[in-house]
């Protein structure tokens, strides 16, 4: 059997594994970086929109390589047609740019590679290495061999199907709550505005969730829907997202080229996102938005610090559960409370019924709101529904 | 448990979703073992209802 020897090896090619090999190989540890499929960032499962703000603190420049679409605003639609159009004035931070996400996360893990980072493609994890009670390494299977990756730490960044961090112990089982199902095609021929993002809400719509129009240029759009398990019993996310297709006349000549199916987590995040010689990022770790189940920047910010705290673990040669745990901080001081109120606004938007929402979005519509974000909006909210914010009024 | 393996997007949600770490997907195809309770979660979150509870209609 092939025999790797590394510092830190990084299962999963995505955006998080990618910035933590990057910060680990650029501290000068000797990296691996492991990625199941036979090309990073394909096929993918994501809507691809992410707002422009945080780049730059991860330390990622914008590139037109990888920007499909430039958004100006983006629509909130209620399920009786209302809208509210941000623009780009008041859309703040979460809007921005429609991504080619098989070409940002070959961009990512190119920088990783620049860094010195070894990349193994077609390369599954399959176990984890025991060794005195200690993790020290993964199993794998590489082109259909079977190798071992012996590391002083490991880097869970395998996405929401995470199974290197159960294999090691950690508690990542979810309440049926907070899973949305998720499906989407890669739509053409559509009459839609090129420059917004579109979201449409309601329970007739998608239960739970939200279903989403990201426009990537010339009538193309990632059209798709993520539904709560429990609030859909028997009606899957591609009935609601073919209802709501063929009731839209935009939709009238629309063809798919890609359809793409996925789950996403909406709750704050494992309660401990390390162990000893282990970190655990990005959708593995559950870190994402609750709200709009957007998760690359997060990805990205828990990867960047992964590798940070990586490298300075290794100059005390402890990579410890508690040597480790100032990654913990980094994340919940820069994450958690927003993702936490996200996470209640979520349970209590996914509660109300049509009129209700349709009032809500009549509501924002007509409210003077600087730039618009989930905190902005809760706030207008809280002013006239506040029975909607109740119990988290105090992260308002 | 019974795969529809044509409808089948292999997404890898019900692996992430299984309570019983009991699914595994190898090279696009699903695989259950035997800590498969057939508790039915992955069944209802499937979006494309590609698995069913084997010797239930």
């Amino acid at each position: 059997m092939k025999a790797y020897e590394c510092d830190v090896v990084v299962v999963g090619g995505g955006p998080g594994g990618s910035m933590a090999a990057r910060y680990c190989a650029e501290g000068g540890l000797k990296t691996i970086m492991l990625e199941k499929k036979a090309e990073i960032g394909a096929p993918l499962r994501c809507a691809e929109g992410v707002s422009k703000k945080w780049l730059q603190e991860v330390g990622i420049e914008p590139d037109p390589a990888w920007i499909c679409a430039d958004m100006v605003g983006a629509v909130i639609r209620s399920p009786s047609g209302h809208t509210f159009k941000l623009d780009e004035s008041k859309a703040g931070s979460e809007v921005g740019y429609v991504l080619e996400r098989h070409l940002f996360d070959k961009a990512l893990a190119r920088r990783a590679a620049e860094a010195g980072a070894q990349i193994l493609m077609r390369t599954s994890a399959t176990g984890v290495i025991i060794e005195d009670g200690r993790l020290a390494g993964v199993k794998a299977k590489s082109m259909g061999e079977e190798i071992e990756i012996r590391a002083k730490a490991v880097v869970a960044a395998d996405g929401f199907e995470s199974q290197v961090a159960r294999w090691a112990g950690v508690d990542t089982s979810l309440k049926l709550n907070d899973i949305c199902s998720c499906i989407q095609y890669r739509m053409v021929n559509l009459d839609i505005d090129p420059e917004y993002c579109e979201f449409v809400i309601g329970g007739s719509i998608a239960p739970g969730g939200y279903l989403w129009i990201f426009p990537k240029g010339e009538g193309i759009a990632n059209v798709g829907i993520g539904v709560m398990g429990t609030r859909c019993k028997n009606a899957d996310p591609k009935v609601y997202l073919d209802k709501f297709i063929a009731s839209d006349p935009r939709f009238k000549r629309a063809q798919s080229l890609e359809v793409v199916g996925g789950m996403v987590s909406t709750c704050p995040g494992l309660d401990c996102a390390v162990a000893d010689n282990l970190v655990i990022v990005g959708d593995a770790a559950r870190i994402i938005d609750p709200v709009t189940g957007g998760g690359i920047c997060h990805a990205c910010r828990t990867g960047m610090y992964a590798g940070k705290v990586l490298v300075e673990a290794s100059k005390k040669g402890d990579f410890s559960k508690s040597a480790l745990m100032p990654y913990e901080k980094m994340w919940r001081d820069r994450m958690e409370d927003k993702l936490y109120r996200n996470w209640m606004a979520k349970e209590r938007l996914a509660e109300l019924d049509d009129e209700t929402i349709d009032e809500l979005v009549k509501l924002v519509s007509g409210s003077d709101i600087g730039e618009v974000n989930v905190y902005n909006l809760l706030k207008v909210i809280k002013e006239k529904f506040p029975k909607v914010v109740e119990g988290f009024e105090h992260l308002i | 448990m019974k795969v529809n393996v044509d409808r089948c997007l292999h997404c890898g949600g019900c692996v992430g979703s299984c309570p019983f770490n009991a699914i595994f997907l190898n090279d696009y195809v699903l695989e259950f073992d035997s800590r498969c309770t057939g508790c039915g979660r992955c069944v209802n979150l499937c979006p494309v209802h590609a698995l069913a509870l084997e010797g239930k209609p």
